[in-house]
Order: C-alpha cells, then sequence, then structure tokens
C-alpha cells in the first residue's frame, strides 16, 4: 500500500497543492476548495495506510534516502511509528478543518490565499515529523513557522498584526535557537543525520557541548511548543487568528513543532538523562497551573482556550518527563486526544463567532436553544478537556496521573489532579455563561452554522466520544503502542534505521 | 584565547541582537536586532567550519583526499539555507511592519498594546 519511494508524498501533495492553489486560485473562484480539499483527503489517506503499512514491516521503519545520496551523507527520510501516529493526528485535524473552512472562510475575502498558507503550513508539518536529518527538521520547521505567522495576521486588523509581530519575532528567536544548537552538534559530531548523530554522541559520551546544544533545543522547541516560561506569543497568536487556523496551532502545530522535536531529540539522539527529565516535568508543572489560573480570568472565549492549551501542552510534557513506558503512552495518548478536542473547542468558538458575532462571554448565554449542534459539541468537548469519565481526555489524564503515581512522583501525581479541578472550573464557565441559561433578546434571530461545518463539528465530537476505544487491547498495541514504544527504546542508531 | 576569540565576538554579536529585540521600542530597530542574531548564527556556522589555511574541497584530486586542509563545505550550504529562510522571515516581518504603521501610525512598540490579559 505504501512504500519507501511513496514517503516523499507526504509532503510533495501539500506543497503541488499550494502551488495549484497560488497558480489557479485567483482565476478560478472554487479552484482553491477543491485542490486544498483534494490535498488534505490524499495526505489523510496515505497517514492512515502508513500505519496499517508499518504493522507489517519488520523492524517497523521504512526509510527513503532523498536523490539516492545513502545515509548518513544525503537527506533520509525516516517513517516509524511514531511518525506515523503524528502523521494520522496531524492530517486528521487538518482534514476536519479544510472541511470547516469551506464554509467558514467566506468570511474573508482572497480564499485561495489561505489554502495556499494552510497547505504550505501542512506540508512543513509533516515534513517536521517524517524527517531523519536534523538540518532539515529546520528547514521544515521553518516553512510551517512562517505560513503560521502570516496565517495569524491573516485579518489584517489591529489585533491580528500586533499578534503576528509579537508572534513572528519571538518565534524568529526560537528558530535561531534551534538552528545555534544544530550548529553546536554538528561541531560535536560532525553529522546532521540523527541517527548517525546519537551513535556519535554515544561514542563520544556526554559533554558540556550536548548539554548547551540540549539546553538550545529546549528553549527554542519549548518556544514552539508554547511551554511557560516561553509562552507568551501564543494567548494573542492564537485568539487573533481565524478559527480554522486557531484550531491547527493549539490544535496540533505546537505539537508537531514543538513537543514532537522534543521527543524526538531527547529520547532518540541524546537518550533521556535524568537532570533534563526533572527539569522538563518542573517546568511541565509550571505550565499546567500558569495557564490553568490564566484560563480562568479570561472572557474572550478563544483567549481562555488559548491559555488552557498551554495547561494542557503541561499534562503531556509531564508524562514525557516521567519518561516510563505507561507515562509515555499516556504522553502521546493525551496529545492526541488535545488535538482533537482542542481544535474541536476552536472550531466550536469559530461557530459561535459566525452565528453571533462576538467571542466574549459576557455578551453571549443561552446558545444552546438556538445552537444545538455547537453547544453539544462544546459540551463534549469541554467534558473531554476537564477528564469527565467515558470520554477520552479523561483516559488520557488518568493514564498520567497513574504513571506518576507507579514512578513515585506523588507530588506531580497530586499537582495534576489539582489542575484538572481548576480545568473543570474554566471550561463550567465556558458551558455556563455562553450555552446555558436564558437568551438574550438580541441573540434571538441567529440560526445554527452552515452544513460543512456541523460535519466537522461532529466528526470531532465522535471522536471525542470514542477516542477511549484507542485503548483496548488490540487497537492499543497497533497505534499507541507502538509509537511510545518507539520513545520508551531510547537511543536509535543508524545501524537501526539502515539495514 | 586567540583561537577563541572569534567565537567570543559571535556570541557577543548575537547577544546584541537579542539585546535589539528586548530592549528597542521601535519596531524597525528590532528588526534590525533580530537580522543580526540571525548573522550572527550564520557567522557561528562558517566559523565551525572554517580552517586556518584550509583550501576548497573540490581541489583535492579524488585519488588522495586530504580532510585536513580541507574546509568543510557542508556548514556553507546549510548558510545558504539558512540566508534564505532569514530572507523570507525580514520580508515578512517588514511587511507587517509596514501594515502597522498603518492602522496605528506608529513604530512604537509600545504604543501599539491592544491585546493584554
Amino acid at each position: 500500500m505504501i512504500s519507501s519511494s511513496t514517503i516523499p508524498l507526504f509532503m510533495a501533495i501539500p506543497l503541488g497543492g499550494a502551488f495549484l492553489c497560488a497558480l489557479l486560485g485567483k482565476r478560478v473562484k472554487s479552484a482553491a476548495d477543491g485542490i486544498g480539499i483534494m490535498a488534505v483527503v490524499g495526505v489523510f489517506m496515505l497517514s492512515i495506510f502508513s500505519v496499517i503499512t508499518l504493522q507489517a514491516t519488520d523492524g517497523g521503519r521504512l526509510t527513503t534516502a532523498i536523490g539516492n545520496w545513502q545515509a548518513p551523507y544525503g537527506i533520509q527520510l525516516v517513517l516509524d511509528s511514531f511518525t506515523s501516529f503524528m502523521l494520522v493526528t496531524v492530517n486528521l485535524i487538518a482534514f476536519l478543518v479544510m472541511i470547516y473552512s469551506i464554509s467558514y472562510m467566506t468570511r474573508y475575502t482572497d480564499k485561495w490565499k489561505f489554502h495556499t498558507l494552510f497547505l504550505l503550513m501542512l506540508a512543513g508539518m509533516n515534513g517536521v515529523v517524517i524527517t531523519g536529518d536534523l538540518f532539515n527538521l529546520f528547514v521544515f520547521l521553518e516553512v510551517a513557522s512562517i505560513a503560521s505567522y502570516a496565517l495569524v495576521a491573516f485579518g489584517t486588523g489591529k489585533n491580528e498584526l500586533e499578534a503576528a509581530f509579537k508572534y513572528a519575532v519571538m518565534g524568529s528567536m526560537g528558530s535561531l535557537l534551534i538552528l545555534l544548537g544544530i550548529g553546536f552538534l554538528y561541531s560535536y559530531t560532525s553529522t546532521l543525520n540523527m541517527a548517525d548523530m546519537a551513535e556519535r554522541l554515544q561514542l563520544l559520551g556526554d559533554s558540556r557541548i550536548t548539554l548547551t546544544a540540549m539546553v538550545m533545543f529546549l528553549m527554542g522547541f519549548g518556544l514552539k511548543a508554547a511551554m511557560v516560561p516561553f509562552h507568551a506569543w501564543l494567548p494573542d497568536a492564537h485568539p487573533s487568528a481565524p478559527a480554522p487556523i486557531s484550531a491547527m496551532l493549539s490544535g496540533v502545530l505546537i505539537k508537531a513543532l514543538g513537543i514532537y522535536a522534543i521527543c524526538r531529540l531527547l529520547f532518540n539522539v541524546f537518550g533521556m538523562a535524568p537532570q533534563v527529565s526533572s527539569l522538563l516535568m518542573v517546568f511541565a508543572a509550571v505550565s499546567m497551573a500558569v495557564g490553568a489560573v490564566l484560563a480562568l480570568k479570561q472572557w474572550d472565549m478563544k483567549r481562555l482556550l488559548a491559555y488552557s492549551s498551554i495547561s494542557q501542552v503541561g499534562y503531556i510534557l509531564l508524562g514525557i518527563g516521567i519518561g516510563t513506558p505507561l507515562a509515555l503512552l499516556g504522553a502521546l495518548f493525551h496529545l492526541f486526544n488535545h488535538a482533537v478536542f482542542k481544535s474541536l473547542l476552536f472550531l466550536d468558538s469559530g461557530a459561535v463567532e459566525y452565528a453571533t458575532g462576538t467571542r466574549d462571554l459576557r455578551k453571549m448565554g443561552g446558545l444552546s436553544s438556538r445552537l444545538p449542534i455547537t453547544s453539544g459539541s462544546t459540551l463534549i468537548a469541554s467534558a473531554s478537556v476537564a477528564g469527565i469519565p467515558p470520554f477520552a481526555g479523561f483516559w488520557s489524564k488518568l493514564i498520567i496521573i497513574l504513571a506518576a503515581v507507579q514512578a513515585g512522583y506523588w507530588f506531580y501525581a497530586a499537582w495534576a489532579v489539582v489542575i484538572s479541578v481548576i480545568t473543570l472550573a474554566y471550561v463550567m464557565k465556558i458551558t455556563r455563561y455562553g450555552f446555558l441559561g436564558r437568551i438574550k433578546k438580541q441573540l434571538e434571530v441567529i440560526v445554527e452554522v452552515p452544513a460543512f461545518m456541523r460535519i466537522a463539528l461532529v466528526a470531532l465530537a465522535l471522536i471525542c466520544l470514542l477516542g477511549g476505544l484507542l485503548l483496548l487491547p488490540g487497537v492499543r498495541e497497533g497505534f499507541l503502542g507502538q509509537a511510545s514504544d518507539v520513545l520508551s527504546r531510547g537511543v536509535v542508531t543508524l545501524s537501526e534505521v539502515v539495514r | 584565547m586567540n583561537a577563541y576569540l572569534p567565537y567570543v565576538m559571535c556570541i557577543v554579536l548575537f547577544c546584541l541582537g537579542v539585546y535589539a529585540v528586548l530592549a528597542k521600542r521601535n519596531i524597525i530597530k528590532i528588526l534590525i536586532g533580530l537580522c543580526i542574531a540571525e548573522y550572527a548564527v550564520n557567522l557561528f556556522l562558517i566559523l565551525v567550519a572554517y580552517r586556518v589555511g584550509g583550501r576548497s574541497p573540490i581541489f583535492s584530486s579524488t585519488d588522495v583526499i586530504l580532510p585536513d586542509v580541507m574546509v568543510d563545505p557542508l556548514p556553507q550550504a546549510l548558510v545558504l539555507t539558512a540566508i534564505v529562510i532569514g530572507l523570507a522571515t525580514t520580508a515578512f516581518l517588514v511587511a507587517i511592519a509596514m501594515r502597522l504603521h498603518d492602522r496605528f501610525g506608529t513604530y512604537d512598540i509600545t504604543k501599539i498594546r491592544e491585546l493584554r490579559g
């Protein structure tokens, strides 16, 4: 179904789609939608196939050498279970967001520019997760980042421009730190291939250079992942973007660019060191608390959700910091769930804005009578964020907390429980002020959003509801289990990747 | 000490750029600071590859490869890519700065403050 020669398609399809959108979109009005949907469906199907194919591949890894320059000299693309897990997450959300934006983006002019940038961002994210070369990772990271800067500024209002400027300056600073880290590592190991680098780092042993590079990467990728104290751009950038883009940024961009890269480098290249994991857990605990507490006092629905993203990323990082196989499983499962429920919530906020024209929770109220599907899906997603059984978010949080207890981190387990109570409080704020109660007089005329938007909302709500099934024996090993195994097995050397 | 001096100067340059980004109030000066930091990183990559008295690798014959007298060409290729990426970022930021000036009528970052909380 998928062989090593089809791996470059994950980047080629969205890049080609972006090119065609830019070429035809201005002249043929409907072309942009069609091309966008086709490209996204294509990569989504490919990523599903990649999971199925990897089950039957021994070694669980497909590789291809770009331009037939063999590793470690050329750029190598590596498709393993962790990569295909990320590909499914990214492309699933991109697919549903694309369907949603067919109707939503009619609010804006120049829809084709949106599709072009969207596909470029998707190509960047797919590239980041699939590449086996450190500098190539940086290039794709920049492709995705620059596209996302432009998408944040898409509305070109005062807020959008200010947020985009802040995001672009901080994002570029983060990228520079990453590049500096790559420079340090290259001077130490004289290779850029990640597997080869891991092998040489094992031989050379620890030194101050690896530590410096690790700190650079933690700052750079931590900024992309919006880890506190590098989070200041997120609460401005995510609410200012159009709703589908907020969903993409909060749902998958911070994970593909930030968390994925941190995991891949720390586990598979450096090998997880105890001091780094304890540092990561401290950052995670601070992120969880800061995000949740600041979310409580927001009245702008999207801004509240953006702070909630910071808090939830903290949960994922906590699981990664603990580092036991169970914790990694929980972290990856929470990553998937957060991608689903947070993009659903952002799409819901977009639907509310589409129908009522406001994001301010104080101006809403009683919307459930007029917007049944939007409010229903918001309720489901909120329950999933807050960790109410049987929704998917409950299971992933439970696993992370259990793993913390199992590893003896009682403090962090208790901390996670306390923060999830605060989480419940802020999602109650959305449902209480936004959707319950009596409807205001001026809002009585609003109608439910168009069909394409409803399809995306219902599909994401169903995944929230049924996501827990991914933990069933048989399903778990194939998807989440294999992905977390890649991380928990530790350093991957070149001889394992090339055989 | 002498061998480390270029690296030290490079880090100083980077810190100057970061200082400009953090401390300056004018958007254009922030952009210039970002560019300085970027050039410092590019310079660092070139320094990593540099070798005193080295020559370009295409001049060595295929029979006898002398890695000791060659300058490493790979970081130079990387820097080329990094420069192009930097160009895209800078162009984007300049465009944003112009739009910001249209909307707010100022380049002063302390007066462009609508988002908070």
